[in-house]
């Protein structure tokens, strides 16, 4: 019934919206950010534990749709043992996949990350995709506050 | 009971719902938000470019009167169709946020002050909340805010206790467009007149849902917008009544609301032009004038009683789907169905529809601390027009089911 659909939802968004990963208040994290799509009301706080410039942990609290919580559980997982600048990189790239000016964009450099790509397809769902990226985006340039996809 | 109203013929009058969305027929739910046109509103406007238009009130050649004529013309038929007394009370503005900011700016920054109160109900839509919070910084007035229960109404003990001897404006939705709650506002305009207090209602979702009497209602001010009433957007209407608009200062200042200017002095034009500063509206100002022929020839009683059973019919349907929750369960209630599903986001609902050809809205509705009261982020909100049918609600289900079917 949703055919259409298929390259937005794909099996593996169900499944990490079910079971999102790193789903817990971290105790004392070194970063500590909350992330608020204005448009739908989502909120997230996103949780890092930082040795030098390397994340060591990444977690997150909040709630919202499927394509915004399968994004920053994909996202924890993958940061975790990154550089700041290897992620400000990722976040680049998966801006850009995101909000699709290179349809022949390269996607083996997002990894995973790739399940996401369908949301350029749905301008009014790109801000749920990003949200979580947003908000790292702050937490490394350790900005203490609120931010937002607007 | 008999249906007087021809809903097949209805839709035949309303072009875009022959669109097809993603491959399937379209299945508008999102008329709270905005509703559709018919052929006869988009056709007013091409007529009136095409035959009658220049600026109003400016000139003597024949154009100017004719497209004079069509304007004020259109605003005897908002004022025969909310049953003001008089024309002057029918200030053309953009829309209903519009019209609330310029009772805020004129009424309120010259009669209300320091300590002063202004009394709102938790059911607000933003437009009936920042408004007022921008004229408390600006005075030192306070804004008192009167409960809801998780029926989704207006507590109404709560709110009478709220009226005070500071109150100086009280402020209340008619219906509420994030609940369907319909306010019992006789009884809240009476409880307030009882103090000298004036009140405004706000009616951007009654409006298009039943008939509106202001003189039966008694209310001081009374505000919608055409674009939720089958008219154009960019048009509204404050009503006031004549000695409260006569006592208020303009709004803006321009062209078309001064009677003589000089640069030591001006003089303001009479009601209701000392509120219209500028060039106004004028197509759309037409516009909704032939929506509102279009809905008397149908009459609001028929369209009000036409949507209750489709609000009857998808509510019995909602209940029978397992993890669904009815947000607004009010007794007095518009056709309004907001909703929320276990595990699945709204917005995750509202993509899912959209590939199915139906539009429902997703998210606060602009009203934030109702979903606050409910502790969820957002609903999704199936909100009927005369042109909604069963068979809609049916598919509007079945979307439904197979969506949490998908989500497992
Ligand atoms: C209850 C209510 N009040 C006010 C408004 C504001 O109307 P507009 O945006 O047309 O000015 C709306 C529109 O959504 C509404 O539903």
């Amino acid at each position: 019934m949703f055919d259409d659909l298929r390259d937005l939802y794909q099996e593996v968004i169900f499944d990490h919206n079910r079971n999102p990963r790193n789903f817990r208040v971290m105790e004392s994290p070194d970063r500590k950010v909350e992330g608020f799509n204005p448009l739908c009301g989502d909120r997230l706080t996103l949780y890092l534990k930082m040795d030098g410039d390397t994340i060591t942990d990444a977690s997150f609290q909040g709630s919202g749709c499927a394509i915004s919580t399968a994004s920053v559980s994909l996202m924890t997982e993958i940061v975790k043992g990154k550089t700041e600048q290897e992620a400000e990189d990722l976040f680049k790239k998966f801006h850009e996949m995101t909000t699709g000016k290179d349809e022949q964009m390269n996607l083996e450099a997002v990894g995973k990350l790739a399940v996401l790509a369908g949301v350029r397809e749905y301008p009014a769902r790109v801000k749920c995709a990003t949200l979580a990226w947003h908000t790292l985006d702050a937490a490394l340039k350790n900005e203490q506050k609120s931010i937002s996809t607007e | 009971m008999t249906i007087a109203l021809d809903v097949n013929r209805i839709r035949a009058d309303f072009p875009i719902l022959a669109e097809k969305i993603r491959n399937k027929p379209l299945v508008y739910l999102d008329n709270a938000a905005s509703c559709q046109k018919p052929q006869a509103v988009i056709d007013s406007i091409v007529h009136l470019y095409s035959h009658d238009y220049a600026n109003v009130h400016r000139g003597v050649h024949t154009l100017s009167v004719r497209s004079t004529d069509k304007f004020e013309g259109a605003r005897a038929k908002v004022k025969d169709f909310i049953n003001a007394a008089s024309e002057k009370e029918i200030i053309f503005v953009r829309g209903a946020t519009e019209a609330i900011n310029l009772v805020a700016q004129s009424y309120g920054r010259t009669h209300i002050q320091a300590g002063d109160e202004i009394l709102i109900t938790a059911m607000e839509h933003h437009s009936n909340i920042v408004p007022w919070q921008i004229l408390c910084q600006q005075t030192g007035a306070i804004l008192k805010v009167a409960p809801i229960n998780l029926q989704g109404e207006l507590i109404y003990d709560e709110f009478e206790k709220l009226i005070s001897d500071k109150t100086r404006l009280v402020s209340v939705v008619h219906m509420s467009n994030a609940l369907g709650t319909i306010n019992p506002v006789k009884r809240i305009v009476a409880a307030a007149h009882a103090k000298g207090i004036p009140v405004l209602l706000d009616g951007a979702q009654a409006i298009p849902h039943m008939a509106v009497d202001v003189q039966d209602l008694d209310c001081d001010f009374y505000v919608f917008s055409g674009h939720k009433l089958y008219a154009p957007s960019g048009i509204g209407v404050l009503y006031g009544k004549q000695a409260l608009l006569e006592a208020m200062p303009p709004y803006q200042g321009g062209g078309d609301m001064i009677r003589k200017v000089t640069f030591e002095e001006t003089e303001y034009n009479v009601l209701p032009y000392k509120f219209e500063a500028g060039t106004p509206n004028i197509a759309d100002v037409v516009g909704l004038g032939a929506a509102i022929d279009y809905l008397n020839a149908i009459g609001m009683n028929n369209i009000a009683a036409y949507e209750a059973e489709l609000l009857d019919y998808a509510t019995t349907k909602a209940r029978q789907i397992k993890g669904l929750r009815i947000i607004g369960e009010a007794e007095h209630k518009g056709a309004i169905l907001a909703f929320v599903l276990d595990r699945i986001h709204p917005h995750d609902i509202g993509t899912m529809l959209d590939s199915l050809g139906i539009a429902v809205r997703a998210g606060h509705h602009c009203a934030m601390p109702v979903m606050d009261v409910f502790k969820i982020p957002a609903t999704a909100r199936a909100s009927f027009a005369m042109y909604n049918t069963k068979e809609e609600i049916d598919v509007l289900m079945k979307g439904i089911e197979s969506l949490i079917e998908v989500f497992g």
